[in-house]
């Protein structure tokens, strides 16, 4: 089963660190995209640029319209994502304790679902 | 004959359906098939005893139906919606695999528990799905002990199998270093679900009282299927705790301090092994919190008065348990303790210092504890400060009307000072 592991944090904290310490922790990240590359759990992932690189698209009445930054403003901000395949989410939960952010913010692990032509879950409720 | 016979069959529900429940969902692979294939079991077998006696293990015989008719029921389901029919082969081409061997059995139980206390569900679904699959209560009577509405507990019990489906929340007993991890999400759940009973106020006590038990139950069966020093340490708790309730409330609904309960009507049995739990959590040297407050409470069991407590050894208690779980409200259980063995002085010293370290500064038992040692000492402006001051912070009714009364004692002491 697939499982998006989505890397949460507080930017500001993050731009505090030293150089040093920036690229050690992105060192643990690679090794840890290793590891789980190797045992087999890894699917694809990708850290994410700040916020500040970021821009909101809407289609609203068949007309694109585009804002700066992310759609919510929250205090930890989305900054990257591993798409991982485990079998349950117990092993999800093993894994994205793997990954070294987890010490600073969080790891949101949600079940990924398939796209099919009918009958898709999570939606269409009503009638 | 027919009486009896129903007899027969709602003993054997009382005793097997939660087992034949638990197995049911792992062989089944969902809450939801297995409680209706839980439910058509039953009612086969109210059709088939009665000619043919009731079967030799009534158990096997329960999961061996509920399986056949899991599968009719796919069947039938399977021609609205085609992707059923590939669950029903699926079920029938397991059906060819041996039945299920007694320890297995008995380990779906504990999976259950797991999965039901898994901590990826919110606490109060945690606690709603444990006491419906678990001890089987309905969703009715959840719903009257946590004082909320059927509605809203049926609502929270369906959200919390459809996590369990969607995110495939496995149906597991974890092992190694996870087993610790979530052992303590059973621990707690099970925990609360006691303190919802505990706390109860007069109105609500007989249901409530029922989750106290349920609780104990679980706690016991925890302890049998997972021999854990800290389910043990837990059950112990549970056992000590419970074993004060008909003194700890008056006859008009009132709450009675420890130190003004009636022993006599404590319950010794209980004290007894829920001492006896605590030496052995003791003894495996592997204890955690619960063991821990457990000797507390045994330790105060022990005693035939507040004046004979060992209270150097309550103290020594609450800093392993600090030294295990810091928190400012076991900070605070120590002053308390340390004001029994020192003199009140030496409470209010620590007391004074933790409010003004911030935490507690609005909790409601802090000022309490404060108010309680200043009237001892004879201080009773400053007592009747701080009563007002925990009243206007408390919430419970029975704590509100505890507050009240020292109140006015208070007042009394102040007035004839005054004279």
């Amino acid at each position: 089963m697939k499982y998006l592991a989505l890397v949460y944090y507080d930017e500001k904290l993050m731009a505090q660190k030293t150089q040093q310490e920036w690229d050690a922790l992105n060192q643990e990240c690679i090794a840890c995209v290793e590891g789980l590359s190797e045992s087999g759990h890894f699917i694809t992932g990708s850290p994410l640029m700040p916020t500040s690189a970021a821009t909101t698209v809407r289609v609203r009445d068949k007309r694109v319209t585009v804002t700066d930054g992310p759609f919510a403003e929250t205090k930890e901000q989305l900054a990257g994502f591993y798409m991982l395949e485990a079998k349950d989410l117990n092993e999800a939960i093993a894994l994205a304790g793997k990954i070294p952010p987890a010490r600073y913010g969080s790891i949101e692990v949600r079940p990924a679902r398939e796209l099919v032509a009918e009958g898709n879950q999570a939606g269409g409720d009503a009638g | 004959m027919m009486d009896s016979f129903s007899a027969r069959i709602q003993e054997i529900y009382q005793q097997e359906s939660r087992r034949v429940l638990a197995t049911l969902i792992r062989l089944l692979g969902s809450f939801e098939l297995a409680e209706e294939a839980l439910h058509d079991a039953f009612a086969a077998a109210m059709n088939q005893w009665p000619g043919e006696g009731v079967p030799d293990n009534p158990r096997a015989w329960l999961v061996s139906a509920g399986r056949f008719k899991a599968i009719d029921q796919l069947r039938r389901k399977a021609r609205f919606d085609v992707s059923l029919e590939e669950v029903a082969d699926r079920l029938e081409a397991e059906l060819a695999c041996e039945d299920a061997a007694p320890q297995e059995i008995e380990d779906d139980r504990l999976r259950l528990i797991f999965t039901c206390c898994h901590p990826g569900l919110a606490p109060e679904a945690q606690l709603a799905l444990t006491l419906r699959e678990v001890c089987g209560l309905t969703t009715e009577e959840i719903a009257s002990a946590f004082l909320t509405s059927t509605p809203t507990l049926a609502q929270r019990i369906v959200r919390a199998k459809a996590k369990i489906r969607d995110a495939n929340i496995p149906y597991a007993v974890p092992e190694g270093q996870e087993l610790q991890e979530r052992l303590a999400s059973v621990l707690h759940a099970i925990y609360l679900i006691f303190n919802e009973g505990y706390s109860a106020s007069a109105g609500e006590r007989l249901i409530r009282q029922d989750l106290c038990g349920e609780a104990i139950r679980l706690a016991r069966l925890l302890c049998q299927l997972l021999p854990e020093p800290e389910a043990r340490g837990l059950l112990a708790l549970l056992l000590l705790q419970d074993a004060r309730r008909s003194a700890r409330v008056s006859a008009d609904g009132n709450l009675v301090l420890l130190e003004d309960q009636d022993r006599s009507l404590w319950n010794r049995e209980q004290i007894q092994e829920g001492s006896n739990l605590v030496l052995q959590a003791l003894a495996s040297r592997r204890f955690g919190p619960y063991t821990l407050q457990a000797a507390i409470a045994a330790v105060h069991s022990d005693a035939d008065s507040t004046e004979t407590t060992d209270w150097p050894q309550i103290v020594g208690l609450y800093e392993a348990l600090l030294g295990q779980s810091p928190s400012p409200v076991i900070e605070l259980n120590r002053a308390v303790a340390v004001a029994m063995r020192d003199g009140p002085e030496r409470g209010l010293a620590l007391i004074d210092h933790l409010l003004a370290e911030g935490p507690l500064s609005d909790y409601h038992l802090a000022h309490a504890a404060r108010a309680d040692l200043l009237r001892r000492l004879g201080q009773n402006k400053q007592a009747h400060a701080a009563y007002r001051r925990a009243l206007a912070l408390s919430q419970q009714g029975p704590e509100q009307r505890f507050l009240l009364r020292r109140l006015h004692e208070i007042e009394t002491r102040l007035a004839t000072e005054k004279k």
